[in-house]
């Protein structure tokens, strides 16, 4: 039996989660949440995790019913992410395994969630659907990597989705997706927005720039109400995910989609996409919150699996990046 | 469509084969996609009907094998279309010369030949495909004498599928419409990762306006960056 501990903290999420092999023990996250109308900056945010890292490292241990000493491989956030926050946790992670004399292994992020979606729901082989406030990527396996077959060639979707909460004032807590998701059910009538796929890629910049041009207009003519325009969103956005999740799963003749990422947990985005699944038989994984928004537990359970094939990180190279794509890691533990 | 055959059906489409007026006749149907919001989808589909017709006959002026459009129906959500006899897709072309190890240089230039030159065609006359993938690209009456005297390549390959097609001059369309072949290709033939860049290079030797190629060429480079270097939060 092995006990892995994750450190997770690239954004504005601080997580710290600990597994015993394919268990899930304690899943601890703090999130740090902005006034509305405005985003998380990178100092701030670092601020944030490095004043509540004690407390959530602390809650994870009791609810886990461990001490550190018990711990035998330490797994933390290596990147994608802001880099104030990265630093902070490679730092936690750094000096808990200095400490406690622990074997450290660095993590990608996206990497993460696909393993901790793949464990959670137990799906075998899926075309994955990454969605989150960084990402946006259609995903397949394939020879050792998982190769991103279809992306945004600009903002991610959640980016999206924040930014324009923040146009609308929208409050930030729990999040701004989850608050757009539940006005957009008292929504009714579907705005003309711009829905860009280009072949297996999508674009939501502009979207968001037709809306920001619109917006007073809509509004003052009462044309379209907020809860209309948070529908009309999430109807354009989603429907343009599903449609390249569809092709990447024609074009590789896939039958099961994972859906993971901050996005991921959106109720509307999961019933769109089940409607698509059913249409040709093939099967929707997908999980909640607790598992689908950044957490400790994902950074664990890839590290690992990374762990168990690869052995521990260099102590050199226990460094953090902000940019470190999908497809550069080696996936060492997959036939 | 009575006596029509279901002999496909891809992610946004279902494509059958008969005869109409005394011609094979494809007929694709851009079914309804219950995922959407009805009047979205209704809109996409009329959009996409009329522009999948709108590039071939464009395509077919500036002397680019096509199907033959016959009639398209925007009620029924289709478009009748010149079935194209004794053709394979590229994409299964490619995978089936591969698994036989026939793997040389020859298959690869002849590939990039003639995807190369039918792409800068294109993109002269303004018309983005949208979608350039091995899956969009048929090969008709091919045998291994024609991979050998690749120079005329691009007299086998016919395009299909313009259902994300645009006519539009922007260097940034052009570029992007690279881009998109760039990365499907990567993902679906990761086994031949040369061949993007040998298509780019017959691609630039075709394209006559040489000032714009240029153009082209550094606007690929950030529609590239902006993908593969972007930060990626959360």
């Amino acid at each position: 039996m092995t006990i892995a501990i994750g450190f997770e903290g690239s954004a504005n999420k601080l997580g710290v989660g600990i597994i015993r092999d394919q268990d899930v023990l304690s899943n601890v996250r703090h999130t740090y949440i902005t006034p509305p109308g405005e985003g998380f900056l990178p100092r701030e945010t670092a601020q944030h995790h490095r004043e509540c890292i004690l407390n959530v490292l602390q809650k994870a241990l009791d609810e886990a019913k461990i001490t550190l000493k018990d711990v035998d491989v330490i797994c933390y956030t290596k990147g994608p992410g802001m880099g104030a926050p990265l630093t902070v946790t490679a730092l936690i992670a750094r000096t808990v395994a200095q400490i406690y004399n622990k074997p450290i292994v660095a993590v990608n992020h996206c990497i993460g969630h696909i393993e901790m979606g793949r464990l959670i729901t137990g799906s075998v082989n899926p075309t994955v659907l990454y969605v989150s406030g960084g990402n946006t990527q259609v995903i397949a396996y394939s020879r050792q990597r998982y190769r991103i077959f279809g992306e945004t060639i600009d903002i991610a979707v959640g980016n999206c989705l924040d930014r324009f909460a923040r146009l609308l004032k929208l409050s930030n807590d729990p999040s701004p997706g989850y608050n757009i998701e539940q006005l957009a059910k008292k929504g009714t009538k579907l705005a003309p927005l711009p829905y860009v796929v280009k072949g297996m890629d999508v674009s939501f910049s502009g979207i968001l720039s037709y809306i920001e041009e619109h917006l007073s207009g809509w509004l003052n003519s009462k044309e379209f109400t907020p809860e209309d325009l948070c529908f009309s969103l999430q109807e354009t956005v989603f429907a343009m995910l599903i449609e390249i999740t569809e092709r990447a799963m024609a074009h590789v003749k896939s039958s099961e989609v994972l859906i993971v990422g901050g996005v991921g947990c959106n109720e509307k985005l999961q019933d769109m996409m089940k409607v698509m699944c059913e249409e040709r038989n093939a099967v929707l994984h997908a999980t909640d919150e607790r598992f689908c928004i950044d957490n400790g537990v994902m950074i664990a359970v890839a590290g690992l699996l990374q762990y168990k094939t690869q052995g521990h990180t260099s102590w050199a190279e226990t460094t953090c990046v902000q940019r470190y794509r999908t497809d550069d890691v080696h996936i060492s533990w997959r036939e | 469509m009575n006596d029509f055959e279901l002999i496909a059906q891809g992610a946004e489409a279902r494509v059958y084969k008969g005869i109409y007026l005394g011609k094979p006749t494809l007929i694709k149907e851009r079914f309804e996609k219950k995922y959407r919001h009805a009047d979205l989808d209704k809109r996409l589909t009329k959009d996409r009907i009329k522009a999948e017709c709108r590039a071939i006959i464009r395509a077919k002026a500036a002397g680019i094998a096509t199907p033959a459009i016959y009639l398209a129906n925007l009620e029924r959500r289709c478009i009748y279309m010149e079935y194209i006899e004794n053709a394979v897709i590229l994409k299964e072309f490619i995978d089936k010369k591969l698994s036989e190890e026939t793997n040389d240089d020859r298959l690869l230039n002849f590939i990039a030949q003639g995807l190369g030159t039918i792409i800068a065609k294109l993109h002269l006359k303004n018309i983005i495909h949208g979608d350039l993938t091995t899956s969009n690209v048929l090969l008709k009456n091919i045998d291994d004498d024609h991979i050998k005297k690749y120079k005329n390549a691009a007299n086998n390959f016919v395009i299909i599928d313009f259902g994300l097609a645009r006519v539009e001059s922007s260097v940034e369309d052009k570029a992007v419409d690279l881009y998109v072949l760039e990365r499907s290709l990567l993902s679906a033939h990761s086994e031949i990762p040369l061949l993007f860049s040998k298509i780019f290079d017959i691609y630039q030797k075709h394209y006559a306006n040489k000032n714009q190629c240029k153009e082209i060429v550094s606007k690929y480079k950030e529609v590239q960056l902006r993908g593969r270097k972007r930060l990626m939060i959360g």
